[in-house]
């Protein structure tokens, strides 16, 4: 039977009111502070909730519906990539190694920032908030999955991608996202927001996602450009959402502007020294590189970085304090990771190489004035050893960072030949860092980091210093997901794939 | 207030000594030679002679630098807590007031085959 509307479809503006601020409510036999007991002790003062605007006014029926059509196209993609042997179509399986850290380190972030919106969607109590809030949690659940699946193609056919999880948990590259995340969830809603919202989706994520995915396409990789661009218009929401969040605090209160720039600057060193990671993913790990990371970081750091400090200026806001610090490691910290990760290459879940003459003309290019006065001899001394037959390995584990949990690989501010030695004694015990960024961050709230579960003392203090135990512990098999590429499983496995894919022998 | 919190909190610290086993950590460096990529972690007891620290495994592991055949332990300047620091060999690392989690760097002013070759 056909029926006459009568009524006209709501417009958008009514949609969202109805969808969104209409469905909170006065609480009327709680109180308030009894039901969003966690907003105030960060000290934020918030006077009027109402006034948290939300630029996308996405209501949920809509989000679902765009959602469904991403997965939709994105598993069409997927599917098709495994069908057609698409692992074949890389530039070369040393890229698998930049996988294979995102995926390790990278993704459970994905999955812990799930659970962090979904916590702090309810402990704001604005109504707009909240829904801007569950539609995040829903991205990043979204997102680690995606990723999960896009990558478990190559699980088939390649070494280092079984145990992600474990990885994730118990090997000692990976705690940098992983303290990252866990720090932030076990701050106060604001400062969440700050870390995540703000620090890691506005600041940093371009550092992050556009080169990564560039450096995707670049090599062939369709599953992970795939991912990329599915994710892409979330991220932009989730920009907004950070940008709207900090701007929100400090227009509804001045006392907020001192604690809002405290977590600015501790956030964005602590996503700082997250990026390490990617630093070394573009100047080493892609076959065919998109552009250095210093070029990376005068494009997404210096350039947008710096308009969106000069925006938040007329807030009293200032550039992050360890900014300065950070511009100075630009041209050092890739190699200083390499170098490391190469030497450490036994306990890690991927395979690092020595770069080839070719790699190092383009550093020494890239990085003019670093590269071939502090990190060239170093790496010619390491192929003398491997020529030697006795390749470097040091089994001297490393003094790792007391909040960043990296090997403190970095030198001192000033002097790239010296490293950067820093240390505090809390209640009679002694705390090494790797920075005066990573430093400050524990002494504004030493209780909270001296509780970290430091990768490589664990193995000294769980497994008596076992590192047989210690593979079988975090999942690593030892002679197929670690040491060098060059003679491992995966350089012989894809060169002989792809030989039967291109020639008839 | 040592950490932001509903109410007073006091959190366990991860590292103590006792849950080495008897055993203590010792980190150390070689000022100017990155050739090791981050300062090393030893796990030994603190009965150790710190003169035994230097001919086992600090000698082991520091062989892969160009310098290390030439290094002569009675000329090295040494650091604790980043300000000199003069160890007796034939004491214990405890005896040498070395505890634990603490940093040792040591010098070797002129020696810097890695870097100078740049």
């Amino acid at each position: 039977m056909d029926m006459k509307a009568t009524k006209k479809k709501l417009g958008m503006k009514e949609r969202y009111r109805i969808l969104t601020r209409d469905l909170g409510w006065e609480p009327g036999y709680q109180s308030k502070k009894a039901i969003f007991p966690y907003v105030e002790y960060e000290g934020i003062k918030v006077h009027d909730w109402d006034k948290w605007e939300d630029p996308f006014r996405l209501t949920m029926d809509a989000y679902w519906k765009y959602q469904a059509e991403k997965e939709r196209k994105f598993y069409a993609i997927i599917d098709a990539h495994a069908q057609n042997n698409g692992h074949l179509n890389l530039t070369d399986a040393r890229y698998l190694s930049a996988l294979k850290i995102f995926l390790q380190a990278i993704s459970p972030g994905e999955y812990a920032a799930h659970k962090g919106f979904a916590r702090i969607g309810r402990e704001f109590p604005g109504v707009g908030t909240q829904v801007a809030c569950q539609m995040q949690a829903i991205d990043e659940i979204r997102h680690a999955q995606t990723q999960i699946h896009a990558m478990s193609n190559y699980n088939r056919y390649y070494d280092g991608f079984h145990a992600f999880a474990d990885a994730r948990d118990r090997i000692w590259y990976t705690s940098v996202a992983r303290s990252f995340f866990d720090d932030a969830m076990s701050a106060g809603p604001f400062e969440f927001m700050i870390a995540i919202g703000f620090s890691f989706e506005y600041v940093l994520t371009n550092l992050l996602f556009v080169p990564f995915m560039s450096g995707a396409a670049y090599n062939g990789d369709m599953a992970t450009v795939t991912f990329g661009f599915s994710a892409q218009s979330d991220e932009a929401r989730h920009m907004t959402l950070g940008l709207e969040c900090i701007k929100f605090m400090l227009e509804q209160d001045p006392d907020n502007l001192p604690i809002v720039q405290g977590w600015i600057d501790k956030w964005f060193w602590r996503g700082f020294r997250v990026l390490g990671l990617v630093s070394t993913m573009m100047d080493y790990m892609l076959p065919k590189r998109v552009m250095s990371w210093r070029e990376a970081w005068e494009i997404y750091g210096v350039e947008n970085g710096g308009a969106l400090f000069r925006d938040l200026a007329r807030y009293g806001i200032r550039p992050p304090k360890g900014w300065d610090d950070a511009e100075q490691a630009i041209d050092h910290m890739s190699h200083q990771f390499m170098l490391g990760l190469y030497q450490w290459s036994f306990g890690t879940a991927f395979h690092s190489w020595i770069p080839s003459d070719d790699d190092m003309a383009w550093l020494s290019a890239k990085y003019p004035d670093t590269f071939d006065r502090y990190y060239r001899p170093r790496w010619a001394h390491i192929k003398k050893l491997k020529a030697a037959g006795t390749p470097f390995k040091n089994y001297g584990l490393a003094r790792l960072c007391q909040c960043c949990q990296l090997p403190c690989v970095f030198t001192e501010p000033g002097d790239p030949t010296l490293t950067c030695h820093r240390e505090t004694v809390y209640k009679g015990e002694k705390y090494q860092f790797c920075s005066d960024g990573c430093k400050d961050i524990f002494e504004h709230e030493p209780e909270k980091y001296i509780q970290a579960w430091l990768p490589m003392p664990a193995l000294f203090s769980e497994l008596g210093g076992d590192v047989a135990a210690w593979m079988d512990w975090v999942s690593l098999r030892d002679g197929a997901d670690n040491g060098d590429y060059d003679g491992s499983r995966d350089q012989r496995h894809f060169d002989e794939w792809r030989g039967l894919a291109t020639s008839n022998l | 207030m040592a950490v932001t919190s509903l109410k007073e909190y006091i959190g366990v610290a991860r590292d103590r000594v006792e849950n080495y086993g008897g055993k203590q950590i010792v980190y150390l460096s070689w000022d100017h030679h990155l050739l090791f990529a981050a300062p090393l972690m030893l796990c030994l007891p603190p009965a150790t002679p710190f003169g035994e620290v230097l001919r086992g495994p600090l000698a082991a592991l520091l062989q892969a630098d160009p310098d290390a055949a030439a290094l002569d332990w009675n000329e090295v300047e040494w650091l604790k807590d980043n300000q000199p620091f003069v160890p007796d060999p034939s004491l214990s690392l405890a005896g040498n007031g070395i505890g634990h989690k603490d940093q040792l760097r040591f010098r070797t002013p002129g020696r810097n085959t890695l870097l100078a070759a740049a």
